[in-house]
């Protein structure tokens, strides 16, 4: 290879020309950013009579929707990608594929911390989840599961042949994560095997890390570990997504 | 930077490609001159693509030799020397005309100085094409004819020594087809630089300066339009196509006929 793997000019013009392209369409930024918000007042009012079922899974969430939110939109903006041929044609040109997945990861992670912004500061400031550590902390976490959905979205995209594929991938992906990330019941009372398989799905240090913060006032160990394990999860995923970027297919 | 090539643009030899269970171009030896207009003409089908992504580096499963500007196809110093346009429009329907462009020349040529000279390429490339006016329309907005051109301008920006050009004027009224062959011809003659053109269009075949014909994987004739309609005795390239075609039918049962009369029974 002549070229560096990875060009910062190169990598700033793409996040930026994904970010155009959003703000060409102001429902989804809208979709993006609103959504979540709604849904944790909706949880915070179905939890009316409980607000501590509303701190447990209030934190949990804010955790799990920049992970969704994001593996959606990027698994189908990588699909369009594809299947346009905008790939092709740049990867025919001088782009590396590190400078177009770090692009994207750029371009959605910007969005995340928006995201992130305002649904912590609604989450804390407006409906009283009572968190112990630093709200700063959340949005760490918060920012780090967005890569995460970014990394994944990449990822099953290259499994998708349309658009229908792709979101169907949601449940697959997603939704097994959910069931054993310990939103619904601690991790160490399920079924052995399921909690074996749970220590190995990365949403699950996600939750650990959001309820760490909520639960602890300093920055523990244990959430020191979810960190850790959340970036290697990233940086593994985003890898193995560049791998399936082909300059040359059949 | 080298402008002039010593050798042809590009050089196949045994040039063969596989897709899926069919060998979809079979043992080709074809040559691109250099500073000229090269058209691949042939019926929908033949194999055109699947040349133009082999010579794009873009295609899996080539074997034969294929040299594309002194280096193998696909080399990665020749990502910035050469213009492709897919057949296609390969642009982004949610940014408007001059967005797409500014993209594509900022990763062509990146970084905060050469923001000028990246201004100066887009706004040319957008009048090249007759766009000026839609400039900061949505890509998804314009008609078919108006967002292939969008993917033209995307392959004239910057200087490429070669341009690779897969039926780009599919779809376009005959006033601007005549211009975009105008351009083309500008192109060769100012520039020096090499294009390799496909269409389906044999009346297009006339404006090229070397025809390479093409027919289920085969180049049945590589040669001027005018050699070509000399050999054949006929008067347009589309004649001597049909001519060569028949040619190639009559010479294939004339081959299975001999083959069975020496096949003992």
């Amino acid at each position: 290879m002549t070229t560096a793997p990875l060009s910062p000019a190169r990598t700033a013009a793409t996040a930026a020309r994904v970010l155009r392209q959003l703000r060409n369409d102001p429902r989804t930024i809208a979709l993006l950013l609103l959504v979540p918000c709604l849904l944790l007042l909706l949880l915070r009012y179905v939890f009316d009579g409980s607000p501590d079922t509303f701190d447990t899974i209030g934190a949990s969430l804010l955790g799990i929707f920049p992970l969704i939110t994001m593996f959606l939109v990027t698994s189908i903006a990588t699909l369009r990608e594809r299947t346009s041929g905008t790939l092709e044609r740049l990867l025919a040109m001088p782009l590396g594929k590190a400078d177009f997945i770090a692009g994207y990861a750029l371009a959605f992670g910007t969005l995340a911390i928006v995201q992130s912004l305002l649904t912590t500061g609604l989450a804390v400031w407006g409906l009283g989840l009572d968190v112990t550590g630093s709200p700063w902390l959340l949005l760490l976490v918060a920012l780090l599961d967005a890569v995460l959905g970014t990394a994944l979205g990449l990822f099953v995209s290259a499994f998708a042949a349309s658009e229908f594929q792709a979101v169907q991938f949601m449940p697959a992906v997603i939704f097994p994560q959910l069931l054993l990330c310990g939103l619904f019941t601690p991790r160490d009372q399920m079924q052995p095997v399921l909690e074996a398989v749970s220590n190995v799905l990365p949403m699950s240090y996600a939750v650990d890390g959001m309820n760490e913060v909520q639960q602890h006032a300093g920055v523990t160990g244990d959430f020191v570990r979810d960190v850790l394990v959340m970036v290697g999860c990233a940086l593994l995923v985003l890898a193995v997504g560049a791998a399936t970027l082909r300059r040359r297919t059949a | 930077m080298m402008n002039k090539q010593p050798g042809p643009a590009i050089r196949a030899t045994g040039l063969t490609v596989v897709r899926g269970p069919r060998t979809v171009l079979r043992d080709l030896d074809f040559t691109v001159p250099a500073g000229r207009i090269t058209g691949l003409l042939g019926p929908s089908g033949c194999g055109k693509s699947t040349l133009i992504r082999a010579v794009m580096g873009t295609q899996a499963k080539v074997t034969g030799d294929l040299q594309v500007l002194g280096h193998p196809a696909g080399h990665p110093s020749l990502r910035a020397r050469i213009g492709y346009v897919t057949q296609a429009p390969a642009v982004f329907d949610d940014l408007t005309v001059r967005q797409n462009l500014e993209y594509f020349a900022a990763v062509l040529d990146p970084g905060r100085r050469a923001a000028a000279r990246r201004q100066e390429n887009v706004t040319r490339a957008v009048a090249d094409v007759d766009l000026t006016s839609h400039a900061d329309a949505l890509a998804g907005n314009l008609s078919g004819g108006q967002r292939s051109r969008v993917s033209l301008a995307v392959a004239l920006l910057g200087t490429p020594e070669l341009l690779v050009l897969d039926e780009p004027t599919v779809g376009l009224d005959p006033v601007l087809r005549r211009d975009l062959w105008d351009l083309f011809d500008a192109i060769a003659a100012d520039r020096g630089a090499s294009l390799l053109v496909s269409s389906h269009v044999m009346d297009e075949a006339e404006r090229c300066h070397g025809l390479l014909l093409m027919r289920e994987g085969q180049i049945l004739a590589q040669d001027t339009p005018d050699a070509l309609k000399t050999r054949t005795g006929t008067d347009t390239v589309e004649a001597a196509f049909l001519s060569l075609i028949d040619e190639a039918a009559e010479a294939a049962a004339e081959a299975a006929r001999s083959h069975r009369q020496e096949t003992p029974r």
